[in-house]
């Protein structure tokens, strides 16, 4: 076993090696456009592209004409939400989202906003998921498009998509998803779901960064969205600039494999998973679970450990690679707004760690990791006056704290 | 972002953790942050009655490493020192000697606020004393 050991594959993952190999013919001796309609080189190109659409729509169960590609999820979101408001404007100005998106939809929100539109962001239930309910009451002759997300890349807690999708359809309003966490890690269908756009993007199952898929629903109903990039009207006209060719043999390979391994890839992440949890769990108190169980990402776990300030936590087990809410992790200073989203509080989400959990992860790995946070842990409580007034039966949240 | 060694040094060997006896008179606690803001630190001094020097510090902290490499250092600096030196101990010492980036500031000003919180819990008590009519070092 090698350190570091990396458990942070909601940030990103790996290339895989068998990615890498169907990519490197099309860096320098395959190297044509793919829009060049009058020789080899571009015939090549073009049917390296073909190839990966439909890898790509087969993962998803869509048909390789729906799959539009950009550079990544951030475009993909930005263009299906901006792209079918100003499409739809004439129909309606009001969008619903959920506040636990990933920015790249809650900014995009934000935007359209300040253009004029009306948002509104459903909070979450306790357990991370949307209330139908809510959302069925959001909704407004007005209402254009419902973004929300397939799973959440900080607890790993998968909405309802189903039941969103069939709600929206019901009303007629577009149903856009988010899946740039669950595209490849769990079985979807665009079809069977009623999703009309979904995002994806190839670093996050063992692709190549920098390429990701827009899937555009071609029929009941056909999705029309204005491009939000002026070019030379590749991607029928959705999306223009030149293909990344390298990049999306990349992102077909990694979808390929993805739909390939999936079901097997899946148990065995979720075996590694409830290990690696249950192993912490029964070595320490006062661990909270952030997020639905039963409806999660295989091999996503997130744990407020009380008491221990995440990014102490984080420099302790400094051969392990995870990720923190902690503000002092965090560009805004602030605590995860995804767990404050939940209802987790404040002293909480400071304590809280992801862990994500991937293809090239071992159980030696996995125990490895166990020992080392149960052993920071304990060490850093030892530091903690807030661990030692719990121990002493003071409830910390009827102290008053000095202002800082 | 990468710690500085005395940062890590600290943190891998906090100095002086623990706790004094809060009831003791010659204890002085001092309790400053929150949990929602993910820092709180607890530094005690205990001093000695006749030279007013700060025989003890003891501290514990929850927040990141470099709040835990800021009070460490503060109980290092206070021993030894009277109360009124301590209290001449600045945040920017701090900040220099461990090399805190900028974000990190704020673990600075706290741990020079907990040296300030424990040195008044300090000197309350021995105002009571004084008022209660007990023997008490007068104020140099």
């Amino acid at each position: 076993m090698q350190t570091p050991i990396y458990m942070d594959n909601h940030a990103t993952t790996p290339v895989d090696r068998r990615v890498v190999d169907a990519m490197l013919p099309y860096f320098s001796a395959q190297f044509g456009n793919a829009a060049s309609r009058n020789h080899a080189f571009g015939w090549e190109a073009e049917k390296a592209v073909d190839t990966a659409r439909k890898q790509i729509a087969d993962l998803i169960g869509a048909t390789p004409k729906e799959i539009i590609f950009t550079s990544g999820a951030t475009e993909s979101n930005n263009l299906a939400i901006k792209g079918v408001a100003e499409m739809y404007a004439e129909r309606g100005n009001h969008v619903i989202t959920s506040a636990t998106e990933h920015k790249a939809v809650l900014d995009t929100c934000k935007r359209l906003e300040k253009q004029g539109y009306r948002v509104t962001y459903l909070p979450v239930q306790r357990d991370g998921r949307i209330d139908l309910q809510m959302l069925e009451e959001a909704i407004t002759d007005k209402t254009i498009l419902i973004s929300i997300m397939y799973a959440n890349n900080e607890i790993g807690v998968l909405q309802p998509v189903a039941e969103i999708g069939r709600l929206a359809h019901g009303r007629k309003i577009l149903f856009h998803t988010d899946a740039v966490q669950a595209a490849g890690k769990v079985p979807i269908n665009v079809l069977a779901d009623n999703i009309d756009l979904l995002s994806l993007s190839g670093h996050k199952f063992y692709g190549p960064k920098g390429v990701g898929a827009l899937y555009v629903r071609r029929k009941n109903p056909r999705v029309q969205i204005v491009a939000q990039m002026d070019g030379g009207g590749h991607e029928r006209g959705m999306r223009s600039g030149t293909l990344n060719v390298p990049g999306i043999v990349g992102l077909g390979k990694a979808c390929e494999i993805c739909r390939q391994e999936m079901p097997e890839e899946s148990k065995r992440l979720a075996y590694l998973r409830d290990k690696l949890k249950e192993g912490i769990l029964a070595e320490l108190d006062e661990c909270y679970i952030n997020g639905s169980l039963e409806h999660r990402l295989p091999h996503n776990i997130n744990i407020s450990f009380a008491f221990v300030e995440g990014e102490s936590l984080l420099m302790g087990i400094n051969d392990v690679a995870v990720s923190s809410g902690s503000a002092c992790t965090s560009a805004t200073l602030e605590p995860s707004y995804v767990l404050k989203a939940l209802g987790v509080g404040e002293d909480l989400a400071h304590t809280s760690i992801r862990f994500g959990l991937g293809r090239f992860n071992t159980e030696e790995e996995v125990d490895y990791v166990t020992r080392r946070v149960v052993e920071v842990v304990k060490r850093l409580r030892d530091l903690s006056p807030l661990y030692d007034m719990a121990k002493e039966g003071i409830d910390l949240s009827t102290v008053s704290w000095g202002a800082h | 972002m990468a710690y500085s060694e005395k940062v890590l040094d600290h943190y891998n060997n906090p100095r002086n953790v623990g706790a004094l006896d809060k009831n003791d008179p010659n204890v002085g606690t001092g309790m400053v942050g929150a949990p929602e803001c993910g820092d709180v630190m607890r530094l005690q001094i205990k001093v000695n009655e006749r030279t007013r020097v700060i025989e003890d510090a003891k501290f514990k902290t929850f927040g990141c490493g470099s709040a835990i490499a800021s009070s460490s250092l503060a109980t290092e600096w206070m021993k030894g020192k009277t109360v009124d030196e301590a209290l001449a101990i600045k945040n920017t010492d701090i900040v220099n000697e461990l090399s805190l980036p900028p974000v990190k500031i704020h673990c600075s000003v706290l741990a020079e606020d907990a040296i300030h919180a424990a040195i008044k819990d300090y000197k309350a008590k021995l105002g009571d004393r004084a008022e209660a009519g007990q023997p008490a070092e007068t104020p140099a």
